[in-house]
């Protein structure tokens, strides 16, 4: 086991630079999700701890040793893959020790550390089948499996369950936490899905066109995203994103959305704000849970509205609401007794408390 | 039929369309057995009239009779090869030959895709083409300059290869090395990348990757690229002719042609017996592997 540093790391592809100067340091045991929109250098970023892409510039250090032009076999890393990427003509068994058995490990050690991963697993009795004879997500545990008896450094995921349907990957999103918690190796997966990072992660990085745009847990990047990209990205349904600005009004700072629509600030995001230019174009950025109906009681820092709802998703527990404010489209979350219904004007509340306010040339939340 | 029935009553335009389209299926049906059954007669009745001659006595060829019936069979015409020397040599060279030119070609050319498919180098993909370029250049054209350059050889060295049956072990893999190597290149490319990146992070070395993964993984292109070489060099007749020439060092297709035409006297009868017999152990071959033919074919044409 060991930890993982990337220091100013680039790829370069001819012209294209798919990864532009990245530093990320892993600690031991870790399990640390890339995420990101496709084409951001995640997977790229990945395959260059693997070793399977060369580093254009930079340093790459698995348990303190840079390991730049090491091998991939060296490295001391399993990979798993999206594909799976099983070999289809040997068993489940001979899959999982074909790593141990060019490494020429005795049978008897080889033979416990499959029937173990495959314990784990839970893949006992397949363990005399081909890879064509198993489902999606057996195949997957599979993999896993032939990345667990090696027992290595490392284990790399890439988008290994964008291949499943939807109820399998939330069991084998189980899984690989369950897998992480018992062997404890440490982890760098890749995903594209926000809610696999955010639930499987200690941390998360979050990559956007070949850099880092925030580093930390699921929780302070969604309570405290420092970018526009990074307040869009996690979440789902996404923040809204409305344009505003500030303005003082009776010697109290007001955020204004439209003409008609404009709020007084708490008190301590007005202090917060107090230094940022009147003048600046900015962005209100709230999730959809802090727009909702407005209750007869209104908490300080929460404020009402009216709209016009356009359209209502009821989802059993909630009802997401839409509405338009100044041409663009908001999502609210509403209590499914509140009588919301498209078309109908309907009095809302947005919790100013938690507001995020965003430099809209620069993405910066302020 | 009945489904058809049943549409009709609810969808009338519908159920034209459906009864149309189910009638151009009988008719191409029915136009390509007809198709099917001319070429199989056009291809089976040549060795139809071989087997029938083959059964025939000299005299019986000769007669006017009735050439597609025999009247007097007799297996003398096999008695007499099967027992001769000389159609046991050739018969002998021939299965040396293919035999090994198969190993040498299959020796050569797995690598050599497996290199071309999978080892990004320099000029890499020129050389894949290059290869499959080198197979089109027609064989008519090839063997008078090798020829010579065996000439030259023999001179220089003194080591003389013209005339002995092993020099067609260089000369036939110069045509089974291109197409094999490309047939492999098209197989081996349809194997997803990811399964050699985990056999190198699983710690295999490039060649055992190509040996546990790539060719138990690529059999059927393997076979099909097997049979091919096989095919050739067991059917070649121009090089065999030129290259070889003392009775010793002749493969069957030109023993055949060299020892039972003796000026204008044809032993038509031994003549097709011993096509007869020089063609079964192809298929006999393609008659197992005939599956395996078709899709290393396949997947080669479509990937390639």
């Amino acid at each position: 086991m060991a930890d993982v540093t990337l220091r100013k790391v680039v790829k370069r592809y001819d012209e294209v630079e798919a990864v532009r100067g990245i530093d990320l340091d892993i600690a031991d045991h870790e399990f640390v999700v890339l995420v990101g929109p496709s084409g951001c250098g995640k997977s790229t970023t990945l395959r260059m701890i693997a070793g399977l892409e060369d580093i254009t510039d930079g340093d790459i250090m698995i348990g303190g040793d840079v390991v730049n032009d090491v091998p991939p076999k060296d490295r001391d890393i399993a990979m798993v893959f999206q594909n799976y990427a099983l070999y289809p003509h040997m068993t489940v068994a001979e899959n999982m020790s074909f790593g141990l058995r060019l490494k020429r490990y005795p049978k008897a050690e080889i033979k416990t550390r499959v029937d173990e991963a495959a314990r784990m697993l839970d893949i006992v009795e397949l363990v005399d089948r081909k890879p064509k004879q198993l489902s999606g997500g057996q195949r997957q545990r599979v993999a896993m499996g032939r990345a667990i008896v090696r027992n290595p450094k490392v284990f790399l995921f890439d988008e290994p369950l964008s291949n499943l349907d939807a109820k399998l990957r939330v069991q084998m999103r189980i899984e690989i936490k369950k897998v992480h918690q018992k062997v404890r190796t440490t982890t760098v997966y890749v995903t594209h899905d926000q809610v696999e990072a955010m639930t499987l992660a200690d941390r998360v990085v979050v990559m956007n066109n070949g850099r880092i745009e925030q580093i930390g847990t699921p929780n302070e990047l969604y309570h405290n995203p420092a970018t526009r990209f990074v307040a869009g990205f996690i979440g789902s349904p996404a923040m809204n994103f409305m344009s505003c600005r500030l303005e003082e009004i009776g010697g109290k700072m007001h955020i204004r959305l439209t003409d008609r629509i404009v709020f007084p600030l708490p008190p301590a995001r007005a202090e917060r704000y107090k230094t940022v230019s009147r003048t600046d174009k900015l962005q209100l950025g709230l999730r959809p849970e802090h727009i909702t109906e407005a209750s007869p009681h209104a908490e300080p820092g929460v404020e009402n509205f009216d709209a016009v709802l356009d359209v209502i998703e009821p989802m059993g527990m909630e009802t997401m609401i839409y509405f338009i404010i100044d041409g663009a489209e908001i999502c609210g979350r509403v209590n499914p007794n509140a009588d919301a219904r498209a078309g109908a004007p309907m009095r809302l509340a947005i919790d100013l408390n938690n507001m995020h306010l965003l430099n809209e040339a620069t993405g910066a939340v302020i | 039929m009945t489904s058809t029935a049943v549409i009709d009553k609810a969808a009338p335009t519908r159920a034209v369309k459906l009864r149309s389209m189910s009638r151009d299926r009988t008719w191409a049906l029915r136009w390509s057995y007809f198709f099917l059954t001319l070429f199989a007669i056009f291809a089976l009745i040549p060795p139809l009239y071989m087997l029938i001659t083959s059964l025939k006595t000299s005299a019986e060829i000769s007669a006017a009779t009735n050439p597609w019936w025999v009247y007097h069979p007799t297996l003398s015409n096999y008695v007499e090869l099967l027992t001769s020397n000389q159609f046991l040599t050739f018969f002998r060279n021939s299965a040396l030959v293919s035999i090994f030119v198969v190993t040498i070609t299959m020796l050569i050319s797995v690598p050599a895709a497996f290199a071309l498919a999978r080892m990004r180098f320099w000029g890499s993909a020129t050389l894949a083409t290059g290869v499959f370029l080198t197979y089109l250049i027609p064989e008519t054209l090839l063997f008078l300059p090798l020829f010579k350059m065996f000439v030259v050889f023999g001179e220089l060295t003194g080591i003389q290869l013209i005339n002995k049956w092993y020099v067609l072990l260089i000369v036939y893999p110069t045509l089974t090395v291109p197409f094999c190597t490309w047939i492999m290149i098209g197989y081996f490319a349809s194997i997803p990348k990811e399964l050699d990146e985990a056999a190198i992070i699983d710690g295999a070395t490039w060649f055992q990757t190509l040996t546990r993964i790539f060719i138990p993984v690529a059999l059927p292109g393997l076979i099909a690229a097997t049979i091919f070489a096989f095919t050739v060099s067991w059917a070649q007749f121009l090089y065999p002719l030129v290259f070889t020439t003392s009775t010793e060092q002749l493969v069957l297709p030109v023993g055949i042609i060299t020892t039972l035409i003796k000026g204008d006297v044809f032993a038509w009868g031994q003549i097709m017996t011993g096509a007869l017999l020089g063609a079964a152990p192809p298929l006999i071959i393609y008659a197992f592997l005939m599956d395996y033919y078709i899709a290393g074919l396949t997947a080669g044409a479509t990937k390639g």
